[in-house]
């Protein structure tokens, strides 16, 4: 069934058709609409949950924590400053391999105030061991979720799903809304092997050794490497039953491009819409990264192979050493075959518009040179 | 008192904790008294050394370290958990000693409170980080050494009243007790048990390492707190009703202080002081509460 959503709806829905047991979730701009949604949702006993109203997103996390321990299967929602606040216990959540789900509506980090995109609230995320999924459109939000929950019970990790604040959460989309049965049928309930029982006492997240603690985060990279294949597999599935798929990474326009614009979350769908005028006599293409950890190299390595130049367009920044996403893919594709450079962009900081007319400048730019640059690029406002 | 000892032990012997370790005592009794039936959440601190070390446990019920500030929320999760799980009748413990409590939990703690999340809090309170090798919190007395508050600048703030904070929330049951008066800390978690919504015990816990007497001295400790009206034991209902539990009768409070080396340094100017607060503080309780024989 067709029917219009919010990013935020889409989200909320894509959890309530998830089934969660424990909500909790705190308020914060741009992400609120999420919280009240499933506040409605569960008071009105559309879903079966428990929605703990915390004090604050470290409360929210905690709270994860100990709903997902007991078995249940958990969801929360936050922004920006809340995940930060949450920062530790991501590591927790992670370090107990615990699946949690959640959505972030991509906001700035403060100082100063903002309320517009972009990725440093997730990206500072990096080394927590959550999951990163990046989406395009509210389609992608809603099917995300359900997929999330499969790979999460899966992988024991965390998922943290990435959302763009207002350009995807508070614009309208055309949504296909999936059945309840099908979510079921594709998403049955948690079924988790440890957790606390007291018919079956364990201990979680006690002391250890150095040796423990050694084996257990190279169980974690394991598990990490081992993600990619078991989303496609997750793919597969989904596909079946509602005939889409949300492969870790994305491409248009590849075939004959030299050139290849690699980006993610609603940049993707400004790079469409470039490509759709002017790609073909450009020769660019576009590639869309929705994994960020497990990082995808290899797909990544595979679409970009042939490539005269990566350009890599990051919403975000790490001060100090510029495009996130660039660095990463930098070191995807160090020492494969004749080496791709990559060319490192930055926009679109703080929800800042970046149009097809920036992409095009960008690349006449580009062309225009000898030798491709090294140094950071900054799209003009 | 025999079956104290022998049976329904869900505390491990053989720990990490100090010789004469108060908190370990109330561990054993809390368990005795919830049952087997509990799973329990403990923050950083004594309590989650005294738990145990990767592959020994000295905790026969599941048991989860949970990040320093967040007891009293994970708990409320842990719970609503069960819950959905139809594990209703389990009872969750949230565990944490006064740095996680009166300091960097009282946030999560106060969220839990007001939401009367179903939960049992107990707070080990042996008034400073001992965990990290005795730094004040806030539930350090006044005239106390401690290494961030040494002699030259002991601590010179009245303890924080963590139970008056939560009789401001209105909870069901709230109640003071020490370790040496085992019987009645067994009989209030025993009350609380039995209380739907947040309950919160506020243990006095004695730790010779860090108050600096014999290891041996702890129940004799922990008595003189209570005599002296130093840490009076009572319950509080629904906020509003106190009710005294039997206790010795009333000595100086100098007997308390003289027996700990923590102490050390203070004059008779300021022991005179901390008799004064003490005294102060007893008939308000004393006035708001009625003695009910037991």
């Amino acid at each position: 069934m067709k029917t219009l959503m919010t990013g935020n709806e889409a989200a909320a829905m894509g959890a309530r058709m998830s089934r969660p047991q424990v909500i909790a979730a705190y308020p914060i701009t741009p992400q609120t609409s999420i919280a009240e949604k499933l506040a409605g949702y569960t008071a009105r006993k559309e879903i079966e949950a428990r929605y703990i109203k915390v004090e604050s997103e470290t409360s929210a996390m905690a709270a994860c924590i100990g709903g997902s321990l007991s078995g249940a299967r958990v969801f929360t929602a936050t922004s920006s400053q809340g995940l930060a606040l949450m920062h530790e216990l991501l590591h927790w959540a992670a370090g107990a391999r615990l699946p949690v789900v959640l959505v972030n509506v991509n906001r700035s980090m403060a100082a100063p105030w903002s309320l517009g995109v972009d990725h440093n609230d997730t990206l500072s995320q990096r080394d927590t061991g959550c999951l990163q999924i990046y989406c395009e459109t509210a389609q992608e939000v809603l099917d995300t979720v359900p997929m999330a929950y499969a790979l999460a019970e899966k992988a024991l990790l965390p998922v943290l799903i990435c959302m763009d604040g207002f350009l995807l959460s508070h614009y309208t989309e055309p949504v296909d809304l999936p059945n309840q049965e099908d979510v079921d049928r594709f998403l049955p309930r948690r079924r988790a092997d440890y957790r606390m029982d007291p018919n079956r006492p364990f201990t979680f997240g006690g002391g250890v050794s150095a040796e423990v603690l050694y084996g257990l985060r190279r169980r974690m990279q394991q598990d990490m490497d081992a993600a990619p294949a078991l989303w496609e597999k997750i793919n597969r599935r989904f596909r079946k039953i509602f005939a889409r798929s949300l492969p870790a990474v994305e491409t248009h326009g590849m075939e004959g491009s030299d050139l290849a614009l690699v980006t993610n979350g609603t940049m993707a769908g400004t790079v469409k819409a470039y490509l759709r005028d002017r790609g073909a006599e450009k020769g660019v293409g576009l590639v869309k990264m929705r994994f960020f950890r497990p990082f995808p190299t290899e797909s990544l390595r595979k679409v970009l192979e042939g490539c005269r130049a990566a350009v890599v367009v990051d919403r975000d920044l790490s001060p100090g050493g510029g495009g996130i996403f660039a660095q990463e893919v930098r070191a995807a594709l160090h020492g494969t075959g004749p080496g791709i450079p990559v060319v490192s962009v930055i926009g679109g900081l703080g929800g800042v518009d970046v149009t097809p007319d920036h992409l095009d400048r960008l690349v006449t730019d580009l062309r225009s040179r000898r030798e491709l640059p090294f140094e950071t690029l900054w799209m003009e406002v | 008192m025999q079956t104290l000892q022998a049976e329904n032990e869900l505390v491990h012997p053989g720990s990490f904790s100090c010789p004469g370790c108060g908190l370990t005592m109330a561990y054993r009794h809390v368990l005795k008294a919830l049952g087997r039936n509990t799973v329990v959440v403990t923050t950083a601190g004594c309590g989650s050394v005294v738990a145990g070390y990767y592959p020994m446990t000295s905790i026969k019920v599941p048991f989860f370290h949970c990040s320093f500030g967040t007891a009293a929320s994970t708990a409320a999760g842990l719970r609503a958990g069960l819950d959905m799980m139809g594990k209703e009748n389990t009872q969750v413990l949230a565990w944490a000693g006064d740095g996680g409590t009166f300091d960097i939990g009282l946030q999560s703690l106060s969220g839990a409170a007001e939401r009367n999340d179903n939960i049992l809090y107990v707070c080990y309170d042996n008034e400073a980080y001992m965990n990290t090798g005795v730094q004040r919190s806030s539930a350090t007395p006044p005239g106390t050494w401690t290494t961030t508050t040494p002699g030259e600048a002991p601590e010179d703030r009245l303890k924080k009243d963590i139970v008056g904070i939560m009789a401001a929330h209105g909870v069901p049951y709230i109640a003071t007790a020490c370790t040496s008066f085992p019987e009645d800390l067994r009989k209030k978690v025993r009350r609380a048990r039995a209380i739907p919504g947040f309950r919160f015990l506020h243990v006095l816990a004695p730790c010779p390492t860090g108050w600096m007497y014999a290891a041996s001295e702890t129940v004799h400790i922990g008595r003189l707190a209570v005599s002296t009206r130093t840490f009076p034991l009572f319950e509080i209902l629904d906020g509003e009703t106190t009710r005294l539990s039997p206790m010795p009768d009333k000595v100086p409070v100098t007997d308390y202080l003289k027996a700990q080396r923590r102490f050390r340094t203070l004059n008779e100017e300021e022991v005179r002081r901390i008799q004064e607060d003490v005294d102060r503080r007893w008939s308000r309780l004393s006035s708001a509460g009625r003695r009910k024989e037991e």
